[in-house]
């Protein structure tokens, strides 16, 4: 019923090209996706291991320039008189070093901040980002600083039986993003679902017991912040090439806090939280835009966000899943609580 | 009297301090391989911190105890598991929102390392390791006897059967040392009374056990041995009928005055 539920889904999805035409609908389908991609990588994190990264665009924006630099090239002085010089190389070759280093700063984020637990790893993550933004912005012969890194070249991909493809149109972009959010949505289920998702459920439950089970804490977690910044990653590289420039403010805080809406309201901890809370915040915006002043848009959108917190505390997939689920005993919920309860134990 | 069998568990000469607190000092005692000793004493004894030490969630301020001969300090929980020892906690026995067939799935977890990439891939050897784990969590629900439970939601269990979670999760890894946290507190009569059944049944498969209980019948019913403890000092330690009569003992527990009445 479930996979019957989530073959349905990618159907109509595929299908969405069929009878849209309207280019900018398509982009924001496009956009959406992607950042569809990043929530639920967040997801990954937030719902399956209870750590809030409130600096997950860092992940994200890393991703978006080392695929930028990758296929564009730079030349840069370095102290000492070192002096780095790229040339261009293929975007998809920037597709996979931005999951790389996006996913080794994930282990290093994790690496510094899952010694303690609670409201630390939130901190460094905030922090994080902030420092990469600063970097971004300042390191002008790098980035470009705040003139933006402009002409990214479209992803080129190699089909056996028809030699490159280089995906310019919206279409085809489309593709791309519904083939890397299919990805995704797999491995996160795939992960979950094993023994290394059965630890992290544990971790967020009881981490005296996942302990004395023989849980290993940090390495489960920093894993998770690893595999989840490696997808943010793709997802950045995804924006960078289809967005084809890229400034410093991909790195702001709304963008972090877009994906956590997207995650809360889907419902965290739930695989089609993600998809359904991103497709919601990721098209408001869109369908606000013709019927209200710019000003009233954010308030309506806050209203959305406030209205279904309310309504479904849990989230829209899980509340739905328990109203439809057949009646079993449950105990009440005790993850009402949107952002990380844990933290709120840890120092209360 | 028996002669003495092989030493699983030996503490020595461990001392616990809490800033100026003494919580335990100079604490001596041994359990062999297949015995139930049990450690008893009043509220605030220094129970639940002995047996912090031995599972190593507390690093003691002097001494050293050591397991089948390796010694435990600085080793890390999870270590400690590996090496055969495993134990239950009073409070927290759960993963209160996981159903009691998925409890034992996590508390699997030593035994279901496979490659992560595997798992992934969905490839043959993480299959079969996942069955075999499926099949062993079965047989864990079934040595506890919560069969009938299995599909609840282990949080909305009976304090007495989240203690059997709480037990089976230990199981779980396969321990040759199982070390209780006062099981059955918030059992009525005729749980403990099943619970001290499993406990022997545990024992007779060849895990030794360690035991923390303030109920004394049950205690006496099932003990080789006990340990009694007081203010962090060991005051008596010896059989149930010896310990059932030790003047110091009896004072412990009922204070002064009550050998006399």
């Amino acid at each position: 019923m479930k996979s019957a539920i989530a073959i349905l889904t990618v159907v109509a999805f595929a299908s969405v090209p069929l009878w849209l035409r309207d280019p900018y609908l398509m982009n924001a389908l496009i956009t959406t996706g992607i950042f569809i991609i990043g929530a639920m990588s967040l997801n990954l994190l937030l719902g399956f291991t209870g750590q809030l990264s409130l600096g997950h665009i860092a992940f994200f924006g890393i991703g978006a320039y080392v695929s930028a630099l990758t296929s564009l090239g730079f030349d840069v002085g370095l102290p000492f008189g070192f002096r780095i010089v790229h040339d261009p190389w293929p975007p998809i070759v920037g597709f996979v070093l931005a999951i790389v280093v996006a996913g080794l700063c994930g282990y290093l984020v994790g690496l510094l901040s899952f010694r303690v637990r609670g409201a630390y790893f939130v901190i460094v993550t905030i922090s994080f980002a902030e420092v990469v933004r600063l970097v971004a912005l300042n390191w002008v012969e790098l980035t470009q600083g705040p003139l933006a890194l402009t002409n990214i070249p479209s992803i080129t991909i190699g089909l056996p039986g028809l030699g490159d493809l280089t995906l310019r149109t919206k279409l085809q972009n489309y593709y791309l993003v519904l083939a890397v959010a299919v990805v995704t949505y797999l491995l996160i289920s795939r992960l979950v679902h094993s023994h290394f998702g059965r630890a992290m459920r544990g971790l967020m439950e009881n981490e005296t017991l996942a302990v004395s089970v023989g849980i290993d804490v940090t390495k489960t977690l920093t894993l998770a912040a690893v595999i989840s910044a490696g997808i943010a990653g793709a997802a950045g590289s995804l924006y960078a090439h289809y967005i084809r420039i890229i400034d410093p403010e991909v790195f702001a805080f709304i963008n972090t806090v877009t994906m956590v809406i997207m995650v809360i309201t889907g419902g965290k901890g739930s695989l089609a939280g993600p998809v359904v809370g991103g497709m919601i915040f990721g098209l408001l915006p869109v369908f606000l835009r013709p019927i209200m002043a710019p000003e009233a848009q954010w308030i309506a959108y806050g209203g959305v966000l406030i209205g279904i917190l309310f309504v479904l505390p849990r989230g829209i997939v899980p509340s739905l899943a328990l109203r439809f689920a057949k009646p079993r005993k449950r105990i009440e919920p005790v993850t009402a609580v949107a952002f990380s309860e844990r933290d709120v134990k840890e120092h209360a | 009297m028996m002669p003495a069998p092989a030493m699983a568990l030996r503490v020595e000469k461990v001392a616990v301090h809490f800033g100026g607190l003494v919580a335990l000092s100079d604490m001596n005692f041994t359990v062999g391989e297949g015995e139930i000793v049990s450690l008893i004493g009043p509220n605030g004894a220094g129970k639940t911190t002995a047996f912090n030490v031995v599972t190593g969630f507390l690093d003691p301020t002097r001494g050293a105890v050591s397991y089948r001969g390796t010694a435990l300090n600085g080793l890390k929980p999870y270590q400690i598991a590996d090496l055969g020892l495993a134990r239950t906690f009073q409070r927290t026995s759960v993963f209160p929102n996981d159903t009691v067939y998925d409890n034992l799935l996590v508390g699997l977890h030593r035994q279901g390392r496979v490659n992560l990439l595997e798992a992934i891939l969905g490839l043959p050897r993480a299959r079969s390791s996942e069955r075999r784990l499926r099949e062993r969590a079965s047989e864990l629900v079934e040595w506890v006897g919560l069969e009938r439970r299995a599909r609840d939601l282990a949080g909305s269990l009976s304090y007495g059967e989240q203690r059997l979670v709480g037990v089976a999760l230990a199981l779980a890894a396969e321990p040759s040392m199982l070390l209780l946290d006062e099981p059955v507190s918030g059992m009525n009569a005729s749980e403990t009374h099943t619970f001290v059944e499993l406990v022997r049944n545990i024992r007779d498969r060849g895990v030794t056990i360690l035991l923390v209980e303030h109920d004394m019948p049950m205690v006496m019913s099932v003990s080789d041995r006990i340990v009694v403890l007081n203010y962090g000092r060991i005051i008596a330690e010896g059989p149930p009928d010896v310990i059932r009569n030790d003047p110091a003992v009896i004072e412990a527990y009922l204070g002064q005055g009550a050998t006399r009445a």
